[in-house]
């Protein structure tokens, strides 16, 4: 856990509580040899802030003290303080803590002349000597004023009070009743005014908050914001969850959604750890679905996971997360998974944070699901919700857990105005969608955003099956986006249209082969007749040289025998070649 | 128990001579050392005693600086305080008595009203 910035003084010497958070956000305690105011209205937990701040001296910082109570007596406060934890009656008896209960009861008392307190300072100083003590409480010396009558005595013996507590160096706690515009209803701050914590207890719409503010630490810094605190089996836990600004280490390291498909859209690898991851949607849309598929790959990992289901008690989200093949259960039985059902309205947005702060310190899981967060809006504002988240993920973040939030939206467009607060606080933004289409509802998610990764841009159809959660892409076509069974209708379409084109293709290819056997056979038949009327043509060629060259032959022998002497001409054929050839010879 | 607190330092029993048949009132004074104030108180305690409670009260005085302890018991915040022990109930007045109405009112020797 960061505490929030305050510095460690070492100038100023402190006095450690113990209470769980006071300490961080008073920079080290209590001023030591000093007294505190500790004041609110009655309930708030003041006389309980002072035991606790008694008992933990004693028991852990070895320093014994005092308590003196003016309301309740010494055996009612044990009791009281036993059921936290606190057990007076054992400290008492080891000398470590001392109780001692002043009564002053006006109706038996008689006024007469001039007197002091000496008294309480004897039995005060008596006690402080009997055990050594180093811090003292006084339990609410106000009510002084309501036991004796002369205030002027009593306020400046008080003012000797606080300045012999100081003398005597042991560390006080004041506590004193809130009064009207003041911070005590007798003024006490006049006197003590090292250091003022103011306890409250606001009750809005029927809803409790307690919270505690240092409203003055003479000489030191500290958080001055209104801290939530618990009052529970433990004691006080203060939760120092403010804005612990923007300073936290961040994680390189990237972590699977659970839905392998999801992780490709995310740039292939999931979300950061240590971010903060919201998934919005209307009512049905899968959101608790998608958040237990990151719940279980947070306990697949060996990495806890703290659920608060707001909506569902642990059982049903079991039941109903088997339907879709995600059993829960085992991560339940070996502590890997904590649910923790709760209503929003059962206490108030501070006292929520408070108690998340509480089980996260205790169960330190590494991821941390909000099932939904919108239900905070009826427990306080926007604005409040708005506020606490900011805290409750620069708690989570500083201590690099990833935190998952669904977001209820109510349908329309505007739920993306109104979330907006929410959502720029998240790291990463999966938006689930409904489509209406073709009389049926079907899921759409798309990731609205995702900081510091590249992520798809594309609509994936959301399937919830016996499998778990399963994306698919979406059918886009001229007739915009299809999902469901008109995606499916489609597909099937488109799958019939490319059956047929297939067998179109097949057709037309066996016709070509058909035409060119067809072609080439007619090819042979020709060249046969060719090659027959070729060799007829030769037969004739050669029938004809020959008798031709018996012609010649026969000429030859009767021109030499009639002595023939005249020249050939040149236009002569092959009979007066044949002369000229006889002539020439 | 008067004998048991006994009379060591600080601590001094006036015996109004109380014939032991009657009802004896008994009174304890406290102190813070011997301070004007406390010793204003006791002289006006005495003065009234005899006044009014002639020969039927005792007086103990406890000097809380010796004894603190004893602050305890009787619920002693302001001083100095007187605590009428006896006759019951237990009734207080604090202040140095210097104003002796008051004083019989709150010793319920005198109704308030008058």
């Amino acid at each position: 856990m960061s505490p929030p910035r305050v510095s460690q003084d070492r100038s100023l010497p402190k006095a450690a509580t113990g209470i769980t958070g006071l300490d961080e956000i008073t920079g080290g305690g209590l001023p030591r040899g000093r007294p505190t105011l500790v004041s609110g209205r009655a309930g708030c937990g003041k006389t309980l802030f002072s035991v606790e701040f008694l008992v933990r001296g004693a028991i852990q910082f070895g320093e014994p003290g005092v308590f003196m109570t003016f309301e309740e007596t010494a055996e009612e406060l044990a009791r009281n303080v036993l059921s936290l934890g606190f057990d007076l009656d054992q400290l008492a008896e080891r000398k470590q803590v001392s109780v001692d209960y002043v009564r002053v009861e006006r109706s038996e008392i008689e006024e007469t002349g001039e007197y002091d307190l000496e008294g309480l300072f004897i039995r005060l100083g008596h006690a402080i000597d009997t055990i050594g003590a180093k811090r003292v409480v006084l339990d609410t010396i106000e009510s002084l004023f309501s036991g004796l009558s002369n205030t002027a005595v009593l306020r400046s013996e008080l003012r000797r009070l606080f300045r012999w507590l100081k003398d005597r160096g042991v560390t006080a706690v004041i506590t004193g009743e809130r009064g009207e515009g003041t911070l005590t209803r007798h003024g006490l701050e006049e006197y003590v005014s090292d250091c003022v914590i103011l306890l409250d207890h606001r009750v809005t719409e029927q809803l409790s908050t307690r919270r505690l503010r240092i409203v003055k630490y003479r000489g030191t810094v500290h958080g001055t914001n209104e801290y939530p605190f618990l009052i529970d089996e433990d004691g006080i836990s203060v939760l120092p969850i403010t804005s612990l600004g923007l300073e936290h280490e961040v994680s390189e390291q990237r972590i699977g959604t659970g839905v392998p498909r999801l992780d490709a859209m995310l740039g292939g690898t999931g979300v950061f750890r240590g971010s903060s991851v919201l998934i919005s949607g209307a009512a049905g849309c899968g959101k608790t679905s998608l958040a237990a598929h990151f719940a279980d790959a947070s306990c697949r990992r060996g990495e806890r996971c703290l659920y608060f289901a707001f909506e569902e008690s642990e059982r049903q989200v079991v039941r109903n997360m088997r339907s879709i093949g995600l059993d829960l259960a085992p991560w339940l039985d070996n502590d890997m998974l904590r649910l923790h059902p709760r209503r929003p309205t059962a206490c108030g947005l501070e006292t929520h944070l408070a108690s998340l702060h509480k089980l996260v310190s205790d169960f330190e899981p590494r991821m941390v699901i909000l099932d939904p967060i919108t239900n905070f809006l009826k427990a306080g504002t926007i604005a409040e919700t708005e506020g606490m988240l900011m805290r409750l993920i620069d708690f989570l973040k500083g201590r690099q857990v990833t935190a998952l939030f669904t977001s209820l939206t109510l349908g329309g467009g505007v739920q993306e105005q109104t979330e907006v607060g929410i959502s720029s606080l998240t790291d990463t933004w999966l938006l689930l969608r409904d489509i209406e289409l073709g009389g049926e509802r079907n899921r759409a998610m798309y990731v609205l955003k995702s900081r510091g990764m590249a992520h798809s841009n594309q609509i994936r159809e959301f399937l919830l099956t016996d499998n778990g959660v399963e994306l698919k892409d979406v059918y886009l076509g001229p007739n915009g986006m299809l999902t469901g069974s008109m995606r499916m209708a489609q597909e099937a379409r488109e799958q019939a249209a490319e059956i047929g084109r297939r067998e179109e293709i097949g057709r037309l290819q066996r016709e070509l082969d058909r035409k060119r056997q067809v072609l080439e056979s007619g090819i042979i038949a020709q060249r046969a007749r060719f090659d027959a009327e070729a060799d007829e043509i030769e037969v004739l060629i050669d029938q004809d040289k020959a008798a031709a060259g018996i012609a010649a032959e026969g000429r030859q022998k009767l021109a030499h025998s009639r002595k023939a002497d005249e020249p050939a001409h040149e236009t002569s054929n092959g009979s007066r070649r044949n002369s000229k050839t006889g002539g020439r010879k | 128990m008067n004998d048991e607190l006994g009379q060591p330092q600080g601590m001094d029993t006036l015996n109004g001579h109380a014939p032991a048949e009657q009802s004896v009132w008994e009174l304890r004074l406290y102190v813070a050392g011997k301070t004007a104030r406390s010793v204003a108180a006791l002289e006006n305690l005495t003065k009234l005693c005899e006044e009014h409670l002639p020969g039927q009260y005792r007086i103990e005085v406890i000097d809380l600086l010796i004894h603190p302890k004893l602050a305890k018991g009787d619920q002693i915040v302001a001083i100095p305080t007187l605590v009428r022990k006896l006759p019951e109930p237990i009734r207080k007045v604090i202040g140095d008595l210097s104003n002796t109405e008051r004083t019989l009112v709150g010793l319920q020797l005198r109704p308030a009203l008058h």
